[in-house]
């Protein structure tokens, strides 16, 4: 379009004009009315009655306890998901073997499970009338209703992000290198630390802030095992479901505009991660002489 | 057999099976168990009592209206994302991702607040006397956020994957622009679209947080099928509970195999559209 001047020609791959911008207005607006309004609506409720009230609110002794258990459970969460993401894709990646497809499909499982049904599936196993439930009550170990329920159903939820990451990526970066590191005397730590950890750092960084993202926002299967006590297992999303039931309207949006203000930084890490994967991979092309095609 | 030069296979495969097993495989078997106490006439009485219909056709009628929804201006919204250059494009791009960023809890309370009678947006709704937060409407709002990107993620690698050659050679043979998109583009788009459809109407079937702030959730009209098996679990009915747990597993695990039989068709379509295969 640029070469053609004051030229009123159209390429005949693209729209009219008229076409263009009404499909972005549409797009646009659809955007602005399900994306940008409810992120700013976030923030203006919060701050609603002021700035005094926002901290108020957010000094709550109970809003931070909520605070500190979200992080914490995040945390711990995270090296699970780290360990098995990484083992499990470099077992898909790098080897052949039978039901791999089958596999694959198990580990997307927890997407498809409703929350709810994860949190239900753990009051089975660990709840009074559960599986073990007579046998934790006998040595007086409280799983649900207490912390470590709340992980255990943060651990299912989060499983699958950090392995999808991980596996299509490793599976095109193909196994040369690493062969490469073995047949040169690398013994496995030392294949791993200097050439795969190098290769899906940022793969890994990505599958990990999703991972947390989800891990620090979810509700429906920690809402199931939690129990609601005001203080000690309260995470933040459940702090923020209470305070609204009670038309806490600002408290509420206090704590809301704490999550979505991570969640902003979740964005921006990820769109940052993004470009650096980018940037990495078009070095790579470069670098590489052009592959043949089969 | 090949020997394998690369270390750590069955260390690696065993932790990967060891823990799949123990978190996801064998909770999920337990749920069976569970449901093993009831004989097959109670859990159908269960199954298909006259709520937990409702509560399916309630959150399979939002499900597919949403999924819709975001069909249509997902395509919209990928489509311009690729093609249409915009000043804050990148920003917009970056925000097609809130959905999967921002805790359901928070985008049902402010999805609830928007749309309220004297929210930002139910306001100038209810002037045309059309009530959307308290009513199913209000669930079909909060399913389109959720399923949005989805729909859009899935399509923009294969938009941008499309090659120029088949769209020039469309328009030399003298196709209009909208024959191009109608019998060229859409065929070359549309496994992907129907993949991300699936995939939003998949999320939006189990979805719980986003849902209950903005539903109302009043039995037989606007109450999802997740709601009615927490209200079970209160009421300490777990075996009410588990059966339609059952049912929505069942139910995930039939999209779970519809969305990757869509994707292998998806991506074999793609190798013969690229002239790798035939």
């Amino acid at each position: 379009m640029s070469a053609t001047g004051s030229l009123s020609v159209r390429k005949a791959t693209a729209e009219p004009r008229w076409v263009r911008w009404t499909l972005t207005a549409v797009g646009l607006g659809f955007l602005f009315f399900f994306l940008g309004l409810p992120l700013l609506a976030v923030f203006v409720e919060a701050f609603a009655a002021g700035m005094p009230k926002y901290l108020e609110a957010l000094a709550d002794p109970e809003a931070r306890s909520a605070i500190w258990l979200t992080l914490f459970v995040a945390l711990f969460v995270l090296p699970f998901n780290v360990i098995f993401g990484v083992a499990a894709a470099w077992a898909i990646a790098k080897f052949e073997f039978r039901g791999k497809s089958l596999l694959v499909t198990l580990i997307d499982l927890p997407f498809a499970v409703s929350p709810v049904v994860a949190g239900l599936v753990f009051i089975l196993i660990f709840g009074a009338q559960g599986v073990f439930g007579p046998w934790l009550a006998a040595h007086d170990i409280k799983v649900v209703f207490a912390l470590p329920g709340i992980i255990i159903a943060t651990l299912f939820i989060t499983f699958p992000f950090v392995a999808r990451e991980l596996i299509p990526l490793m599976q095109a970066q193909g196994k040369d290198e690493e062969e490469a590191a073995v047949s040169l005397g690398a013994t496995g730590w030392q294949m791993f630390r200097r050439v795969t950890l190098p290769n899906i750092k940022w793969g890994l960084l990505y599958g990990v802030i999703l991972a947390n993202a989800r891990a620090m926002g979810e509700f429906g299967a920690v809402s199931v095992v939690s129990g609601h006590i005001r203080g000690e297992t309260n995470t933040l999303p459940l702090h923020v479901e209470i305070l609204y039931n009670e038309y806490n309207q600002v408290g509420a949006f206090a704590s809301a505009s704490v999550l979505a203000l991570l969640a902003l930084v979740t964005l921006v890490a990820k769109t940052v991660v993004e470009w650096r994967m980018r940037k990495e991979t078009e070095t790579l092309d470069a670098a590489l002489p052009p592959e043949k095609t089969e | 057999m090949q020997r394998r030069v690369l270390p750590g296979f069955g260390l690696s495969l065993g932790y990967t099976l060891v823990y799949l097993s123990l978190l996801i495989l064998l909770p999920l078997s337990g749920l069976a168990f569970k449901a093993s106490s009831l004989s097959f006439d109670q859990f159908w009485d269960i199954a298909t009592g006259e709520r937990a219909l409702a509560s399916y056709r309630v959150t399979f009628g939002a499900s597919l209206a949403a999924a819709a929804i975001n069909g249509v201006f997902g395509l919209v919204v990928a489509w311009m994302l690729v093609r249409y250059p915009f000043p804050g494009k990148r920003f917009v791009d970056a925000l097609v991702d809130l959905p999967f960023a921002l805790p359901t809890a928070v985008a049902g309370i402010t999805l609830a607040t928007l749309y309220a009678g004297n929210g930002w947006i139910g306001r100038h709704l209810e002037a045309f006397g059309w009530k959307v937060a308290y009513t199913p409407y209000g669930i079909v709002v909060a399913l389109t956020f959720i399923g949005l990107p989805f729909v859009v993620r899935t399509l923009q690698p294969v938009i941008e994957d499309i090659e120029p050659e088949i769209e020039e050679a469309a328009a030399s043979l003298g196709a209009s622009r909208l024959q191009t998109f109608v019998r060229v583009l859409l065929p070359a788009i549309f496994p992907a679209l129907l993949t991300g459809v699936t995939l939003a109407f998949s999320r939006a079937v189990g979805e719980y947080g986003s849902v209950i702030f903005i539903a109302g959730n009043m039995p037989l009209i606007s109450e999802i099928t997740p709601l009615l098996i927490i209200s079970k679990l209160e009421q300490y009915d777990v075996v009410g509970a588990t059966a339609l747990a059952i049912v929505m597993l069942v139910l995930s695990f039939i999209l779970l195999l519809a969305v990757n039989t869509l994707q292998w068709w998806a991506a074999n379509r793609h190798k013969a559209t690229s002239g790798e295969a035939r």
